[in-house]
C-alpha cells in the first residue's frame, strides 16, 4: 500500500492567521432522508455525533456530522476509519433510500486560526463573518474566491479556529489562497 | 447585488453564489405537440421591465434549484419558493401585488379585473 499525503503535504503560513494544511480527515457524504430514525441511528453509530441542525455541525467523541444540504451530511471521521465507517453506515441503511461514499481521498482539509481568521475567510466568500453571525457550530458552504468549499467555526479555545474543505483538486489553490488572504500586512480589522 | 434566500438551506445567498437558470415555470411541449407551440417553449422569453420570475440553483451551496419573484427594474426581491411547484404560491403573488399592484406575467397576474 502505498503511504497517503494530503495536498498540499503539511503546509503552513502565519500571518494574520495560521493557515495550515490539516492533514488526512476520513469524510463520508451521506445522503438520504434526514428526518429518518434509521438514519439518525446510523450517524450516531459512526461518529458519535447527533444529527445537526440545519446550517450546523455536531460533534461527536471522534467525529462529527455536517448540514450539508436538505438531504445530505457530511460525516468525518479519523482517516484509517473511514473505509470500515462507511461499510457500516451502509450496512445500517440497508432498505432505506440512502447512499453513503468514502470521500476522504477527495477531498483538502485546512485550519485557519488566530486573531485574524475571520477576516482571512471573509476576504475571500461572500458570507457574513462577524461574531454576531458566525457562531462556534456554524457550518456553511459557499465560495471561497474562484471554488467551492465548506467551512464552519470550532468549539471553544481562546481564539477563534476555522476548519475549511474544499476538493482535493483545488487544495494547492485553497492555500495560497488562503495564505494570499492571510498576508501580514494585509490586515483590514473589521472583526 | 442580488441578495435571495435559499428556502432549502435558509441561506441569505449573494448571487455570486447562485447560477441563474432562466425563466421559471415553462410548460414543455415535446413529441405530439405542433412547431408554433414547440417553436414558442424553445425560443419564446418574457423580457419584462418589471415583475419577473426566475430558476436559481444555489450551486455554491446546498446544490438545489428553487425559484425567485423579483423586480427586474429595481433588483428588488420579493420572495423566493420551492421548485417544486407549476405556478407561483398565492403567498408570492400576494407579496408581488402589495408592490406592484396590477401585475401581470405570462399567464399569472394580480387576480384584480
Amino acid at each position: 500500500m502505498s503511504n497517503p499525503v494530503t495536498a498540499t503535504n503539511g503546509a503552513q503560513f502565519t500571518g494574520i492567521a495560521t493557515v495550515e494544511d490539516a492533514g488526512l480527515q476520513g469524510m463520508i457524504t451521506l445522503r438520504g432522508d434526514l428526518s429518518s430514525q434509521v438514519l439518525k441511528a446510523a450517524v450516531k453509530a459512526a461518529s458519535g455525533a447527533e444529527l445537526p441542525a440545519q446550517g450546523k455541525i455536531s460533534v461527536g467523541e471522534d467525529g462529527a456530522a455536517a448540514w450539508m444540504s436538505p438531504d445530505e451530511l457530511l460525516i468525518l471521521v479519523p482517516y484509517a476509519e473511514a473505509v470500515a465507517k462507511t461499510a457500516a453506515l451502509a450496512e445500517a441503511l440497508k432498505g432505506e433510500h440512502a447512499l453513503a461514499a468514502n470521500v476522504s481521498d477527495a477531498r483538502s482539509y485546512f485550519r485557519i486560526s488566530g486573531a485574524g481568521a475571520r477576516e482571512v475567510l471573509a476576504k475571500i466568500s461572500p458570507v457574513d463573518l462577524s461574531p454576531q453571525a458566525f457562531t462556534p457550530g456554524d457550518f456553511r458552504r459557499s465560495r471561497t474566491a474562484q471554488v467551492a468549499a465548506a467551512f464552519w467555526l470550532e468549539d471553544g479555545g481562546e481564539e477563534d479556529s476555522f476548519r475549511l474543505v474544499c476538493f482535493r483538486s483545488v487544495g494547492g489553490y485553497m492555500f495560497q489562497l488562503l495564505a494570499g488572504a492571510a498576508h501580514p500586512q494585509s490586515a483590514v480589522g473589521v472583526y | 447585488m442580488l441578495i435571495l434566500e435559499c428556502p432549502y438551506c435558509g441561506v441569505k445567498a449573494e448571487e455570486t453564489e447562485l447560477a441563474a437558470g432562466g425563466e421559471a415555470h415553462l410548460k414543455r411541449f415535446g413529441p405530439g405537440s405542433d412547431e408554433d407551440q414547440f417553436h414558442d417553449y424553445l425560443f419564446m422569453r418574457e423580457n419584462p421591465k418589471g415583475v419577473h420570475f426566475e430558476r436559481w440553483r444555489h450551486a455554491n451551496g446546498c446544490g438545489k434549484w428553487f425559484h425567485a419573484a423579483r423586480c427586474t427594474t429595481t433588483l428588488e426581491v420579493f420572495g423566493t419558493y420551492s421548485a417544486q411547484t407549476y405556478e407561483p404560491p398565492q403567498e408570492i403573488k400576494d407579496k408581488v401585488t402589495a408592490k406592484r399592484p396590477g401585475w401581470s406575467w405570462r399567464e399569472f397576474s394580480d387576480g384584480a379585473k
